[in-house]
């Protein structure tokens, strides 16, 4: 147990004294909730669909923990290339400990950085629709911090330098963001967008979490939460896996 | 303490590390030595189980790093050639973080971490983050980490890279204090010969992934018959220099490397 603490403690600490980091993660999810949710939200009203800030908040939220997370995950680029990975590398320690701090590390900070959008939202007008769902909206938000937290952690372990990240940026987490539905209705898309959406993980967090904070479901709350929670488990078997074949 | 059979270590076509064998006996100070891409880090890697060896056998205090591992590293304590210090955490974090990962008692732990940076000379800095340390003081406080779980061997990989003589002239009195008083087994490398002349108790040089000669300074000295480590190292090692730079084939390989695993 003490491992795993420490180095659970250890991210979330980083992430306390990253205080302009975090003042700067809030910009892009302020900007998607203003600019599109205000800029859209007529249009959407018009098309029938109701408020644009309610529905595109959700969206948000997830896009917050799915960055946060994923970018804890590949951290541990930056841990290979300043030196502290050896540290943990060769403590006698299970290397699955190792990940597990790490992990839980960096789904707390994806799920502090998921409330403070929480309020920014808020602030902006969001409602939620039931209260008694929000402990819910919180599963699903820690579940997607574990997923992509995992997902993370993988990719981190083939990479072997920091060439290759805007790579996984451009190609892999923000095509996971813009075909989640985060920013847009499942309903009635064009067939291969459907499809395509339907095997982005994404889109079962902002679906579970659209449904428990404003009352909208495209595939319903049971589906959202398996998926989820087999895709949790496949990753960080498989995140695991590499991150305990990492070698100097 | 350190047993080593037939160790081998190939990257592809390229043996970095070509069939050494070695012993190092207990509370000995035993240098590697060899020009810059020899295969010393590379045997410092499989010695610590951070690489897995080709073929060959390894012992570390009578245990298969390969098999024992979690047990094999709560004997050893390393400084690697590059740091391995979080620079967002304190000095004193850094240190507790090292002892939790190592399960030293709580108690021991507190016990150890003041009087290692006391003696270290880093307790007065303690609270201050690791990006506010120089050089030397990083240096210090990675020796100070590795030896707080009270470890066999001290694996020091180039320790003194990059410090001035100062700070070097410390670090050695350091080590070879350590050395008398804790009987710790100390195994490195170093590319200043005056370093491994003074402190090492015996040397192995190691050249294209081979062992070329083993012994005392003084026996080394005399097999080259030079007055100085430097020369017999010279007279040992060839005096071309060796290009250890990537060329763009290899940085291209690097780079599908990075893809495929």
């Amino acid at each position: 147990m003490g491992p795993i603490y420490i180095l659970w403690l250890r991210e979330l600490k980083r992430y306390v004294r990253s205080r302009a980091q975090i003042a700067a993660s809030l910009g892009q999810p302020l900007l998607y909730l203003l600019a599109l949710g205000f800029g859209l939200g007529p249009i959407f009203q018009k098309s029938g669909h109701g408020s644009y800030l309610q529905f595109i908040a959700p969206g948000v939220i997830a896009m917050t923990v799915l960055f946060t997370s994923i970018f804890s995950g590949i951290a541990l680029l930056w841990d290979r290339q300043f030196g502290f990975l050896k540290e943990t590398l060769v403590a006698p320690v299970p290397r699955i400990t190792i990940m597990i701090g790490r992990t839980l590390g960096g789904a707390t900070v994806a799920m502090i950085q998921g409330v403070l959008v929480i309020i920014v939202c808020l602030i902006a007008g969001f409602r939620p629709v039931n209260l008694a769902a929000v402990p819910l909206a919180f599963g699903f938000m820690l579940l997607i911090a574990v997923v992509f937290g995992a997902l993370g952690t993988a990719i981190g372990s083939v990479l072997q330098d920091m060439q290759g990240f805007q790579l996984i940026m451009n190609f892999l987490v923000l095509p996971i963001f813009f075909l989640s539905g985060a920013l847009f209705p499942l309903t009635n898309l064009p067939k291969a967008l459907g499809i395509v959406t339907s095997i982005d993980p994404l889109s079962y967090g902002v679906d579970g979490l659209r449904g428990a904070l404003a009352g909208i479901s495209h595939f319903g709350p049971a589906i959202d939460l398996s998926v989820l929670c087999i895709l949790a488990a496949i990753f960080l078997g498989i995140g695991s896996f590499l991150f305990s074949r990492i070698q100097l | 303490m350190i047993r080593v059979h037939d160790l081998v270590k190939t990257f592809g076509e390229f043996r970095a590390v070509d069939n050494i064998s070695f012993q190092v006996e207990k509370g000995e100070i035993f240098a590697f030595l060899g020009p810059n891409g020899a295969g010393k880090t590379t045997t410092i890697k499989m010695l610590t189980t951070l690489l897995k060896p080709t073929s060959g056998r390894v012992e570390l205090d009578g245990l298969n790093p390969a098999v024992k591992q979690n047990e094999a590293r709560q004997r050893f304590g390393i400084v690697f050639q590059d740091p391995s210090l979080d620079s967002e955490l304190t000095g004193y974090e850094n240190m507790d973080l090292h002892g939790v990962l190592y399960h030293v008692p709580r108690k021991i732990r507190i016990e150890r971490i003041e009087r290692l940076l006391k003696l270290f000379e880093l307790w007065e800095r303690r609270n201050d983050r690791i990006k506010q340390f120089s050089g030397g003081m990083k240096r210090r406080l990675e020796i100070a980490r590795g030896l707080l779980h009270t470890p066999k061997i001290l694996f020091l990989d180039e320790p003194t890279l990059g410090l001035d003589p100062q700070s070097r002239n410390q670090l050695w009195t350091h080590v070879k204090n350590l050395n008398e008083s804790e009987q710790v087994t100390v195994f490195l490398t170093t590319h200043y010969m005056d370093e491994a002349d003074r402190v090492a108790d015996r040397i192995a040089v190691i050249d294209h992934g081979r062992i070329v000669a083993q012994g005392s300074p003084a026996e080394l000295k005399e097999q080259t018959s030079s007055d100085s480590l430097e020369q017999a190292f010279l007279t040992l090692t060839g005096s071309s220099i060796r290009d250890e730079s990537a060329g763009s084939a290899d940085q291209l390989r690097q780079f599908a490397k990075m893809w495929k695993r």
